[in-house]
C-alpha cells in the first residue's frame, strides 16, 4: 500500500508532466474566486505551472467588486445613532469614497463583526430599539444565507432587523468580461462553492455561445492543478466544453433547496461591478413581500457623492486586464496596511495576495 | 469570501444541527439544506450547512485519477 501523501505527489506529478507536454501556446486561465487566488499562491500552483500557461484572477472577491456607492451608503448608515451595522469582517477596511467603516467605527459607530449573517438576529433581538442592518454582500454561496435570515426574522416577528444587499451573481460577469473581450481568457476556473449552489448548467453558455471551455473546480491543490490540466487539455485539443472537477460536493443541479430560499426573497436585478459598471441581471434585490427589511427601502439615508481613488486600477485588475504591479501605487502607497483600493484589503483580493503571497517576485 | 468547511452532523434539532469540524462542535442552520442527516458530512458557510460532501463520489474520482496516472507511467 502506497500512502496518500505518495499517491497526491504522484499524482501532481503526473498532471504536471501532462499540463507541461500540452500547453504548447500560451494560454490565459482565469479563475473566478478569491478562494481560489490565495489557493493558487498557498499551494505554490503558478511554480509548478510552464511559462505557457497564465493564471490570472477575476472578478471573485465579493468585497473588491462591491463600488464605493454601496459602501458610501453603509458609512451614512452608521453614522446615524439609532443604528447598528453588522457586516463580515472584511468590509470594515475597505474604503468608501471618503471613509471606511473602520473610520467610522474609530469615531464611535456601532459596527459589529458578524461570522453568520445569522448573528445579526440575536443583535436585533437583543437591541430593540436600535436598526440592526446586516451588510448583505457575497455571491451565490452566500446570498441564500442572507436570504435565509430574513425569512428567520419574519418568522422570529423581528421588527429592527434589515439588509444592505449587494450580492452578485458569476454568471454575468463573466458573460459581460466575454462579451467585452479585454481579458482575453482561454478559459475559466470555476468557483466551486457558488457552484454548489447554481450548479452546472448557468455556466452552459461559455462553451456554447464563446467556445470558451470552464471547468468547476475545488480549492485543494490537487483540485486545481486538476482543473488547470483538464482545461489544458480541451484547449489542446481545440473542444470547449465544460467540465466538473469537484463532483463531491457540486451535484449537476447544485442545491435546490438554497436556490429556493434565495428566490423567496431576492429577484435578479442589475447590479453595479467596480471595474466593470453595471451588469444586467448580475445582482439580487430584496422583493417587494419583503420591502420592510430592506434598508434603503424602508430606512432611506443619503449618501455622500461617490468618487473613485484616481490612481487605483483595481477595476482593472478585477476585469484581469491589470497586473497588480502594474498599479503605480502597488506596494508603495497602496499596501495591505494602508490600502487605497478594495483589490488590496481583502486577504481574497488581488492585490492583497500579490502583495502577500507573491513573495517579491512582483518587483521584478 | 466564498470559502466553505466540511463538518459532520452530530446531532440535528429541527432547523438547526450540531456539527464537528476538526474536534470542535458548533451549531448550524439547516435552512439551506434541509434533508441532510445525522451522520452526514456537509460545507459549512457562513453559519449555514450549504452542500452535502459525497464520500463515495470523492474515492470514485481518486480510484480514476491513480489509474489515470498509473497507465502514463
Ligand atoms: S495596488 Fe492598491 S491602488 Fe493599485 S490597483 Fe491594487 S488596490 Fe488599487
Amino acid at each position: 500500500m502506497r500512502s496518500k501523501a505518495e499517491d497526491s505527489r504522484r499524482l501532481a506529478a503526473f498532471f504536471q508532466g501532462e499540463i507541461a507536454r500540452l500547453a504548447t501556446r500560451p494560454v490565459r486561465l482565469m479563475e473566478v474566486c478569491g478562494t481560489h487566488t490565495v489557493a493558487i499562491f498557498k499551494a505554490g500552483i503558478r511554480q509548478l505551472l510552464p511559462e505557457a500557461v497564465e493564471l490570472v484572477s477575476g472578478p471573485g472577491c465579493p468585497v473588491c467588486v462591491t463600488p464605493n456607492g454601496y459602501l458610501d451608503t453603509a458609512v451614512a448608515y452608521s453614522r446615524r445613532g439609532d443604528v447598528i451595522i453588522a457586516t463580515f469582517g472584511d468590509m470594515l477596511r475597505v474604503p468608501g469614497s471618503s471613509s471606511s467603516l473602520a473610520a467610522e467605527q474609530a469615531r464611535g459607530a456601532d459596527i459589529r463583526i458578524v461570522y453568520s449573517p445569522l448573528d445579526s438576529l440575536a443583535i436585533a433581538a437583543a437591541a430593540p430599539a436600535k436598526k440592526v442592518i446586516f451588510l448583505a454582500v457575497g455571491f451565490e454561496t452566500t446570498a441564500p444565507t442572507a436570504a435565509a435570515t430574513v425569512l428567520a426574522a419574519e418568522q422570529a416577528g423581528l421588527e429592527n432587523f434589515y439588509v444592505l444587499s449587494a450580492h452578485k451573481l458569476v454568471p454575468p460577469a463573466l458573460r459581460a468580461l466575454l462579451t467585452a473581450g479585454g481579458a482575453r481568457v482561454d478559459g475559466f476556473l470555476l468557483p466551486g462553492h457558488v457552484s454548489a449552489i447554481i450548479g452546472e448548467a448557468p455556466y452552459r453558455f461559455l462553451a456554447e455561445e464563446f467556445a470558451v471551455p470552464g471547468v468547476i473546480a475545488g480549492f485543494e491543490p490537487l483540485d486545481v492543478l486538476q482543473a488547470v490540466y483538464l482545461l489544458v487539455k480541451q484547449i489542446a485539443a481545440g473542444e470547449a466544453t465544460l467540465a466538473n472537477q469537484y463532483r463531491r460536493v457540486v451535484p449537476p443541479d447544485g442545491n435546490p433547496a438554497a436556490r429556493a430560499v434565495l428566490d423567496k426573497v431576492y429577484e435578479e436585478a442589475d447590479a453595479a461591478w467596480r471595474g466593470i459598471g453595471v451588469i444586467p441581471a448580475s445582482g439580487l434585490a430584496v422583493r417587494d413581500a419583503y420591502r420592510r427589511f430592506d434598508a434603503p427601502a424602508a430606512l432611506p439615508v443619503e449618501a455622500e457623492e461617490t468618487r473613485d481613488h484616481p490612481g487605483c486600477r483595481c477595476g482593472g485588475v478585477l476585469r484581469g486586464e491589470v497586473r497588480p504591479a502594474e498599479c503605480p501605487l502597488f506596494g508603495k502607497a497602496c499596501t495591505p496596511e494602508r490600502p487605497v483600493g478594495s483589490c488590496m484589503v481583502s486577504v481574497e483580493g488581488t492585490c492583497a495576495a500579490w502583495y502577500k503571497y507573491g513573495a517579491g517576485r512582483w518587483q521584478a | 469570501m466564498c470559502l466553505a468547511v466540511p463538518a459532520k452532523i452530530i446531532d440535528r434539532q429541527d432547523m438547526m444541527a450540531t456539527v464537528e469540524v476538526s474536534g470542535v462542535t458548533r451549531r448550524v442552520s439547516m435552512m439551506l439544506l434541509p434533508d441532510a442527516k445525522v451522520g452526514d458530512y456537509v460545507l459549512v458557510h457562513a453559519g449555514f450547512a450549504i452542500q452535502t460532501v459525497d464520500e463515495e463520489e470523492a474515492r470514485r474520482t481518486l480510484e480514476l485519477l491513480e489509474e489515470l496516472a498509473g497507465h502514463e507511467e
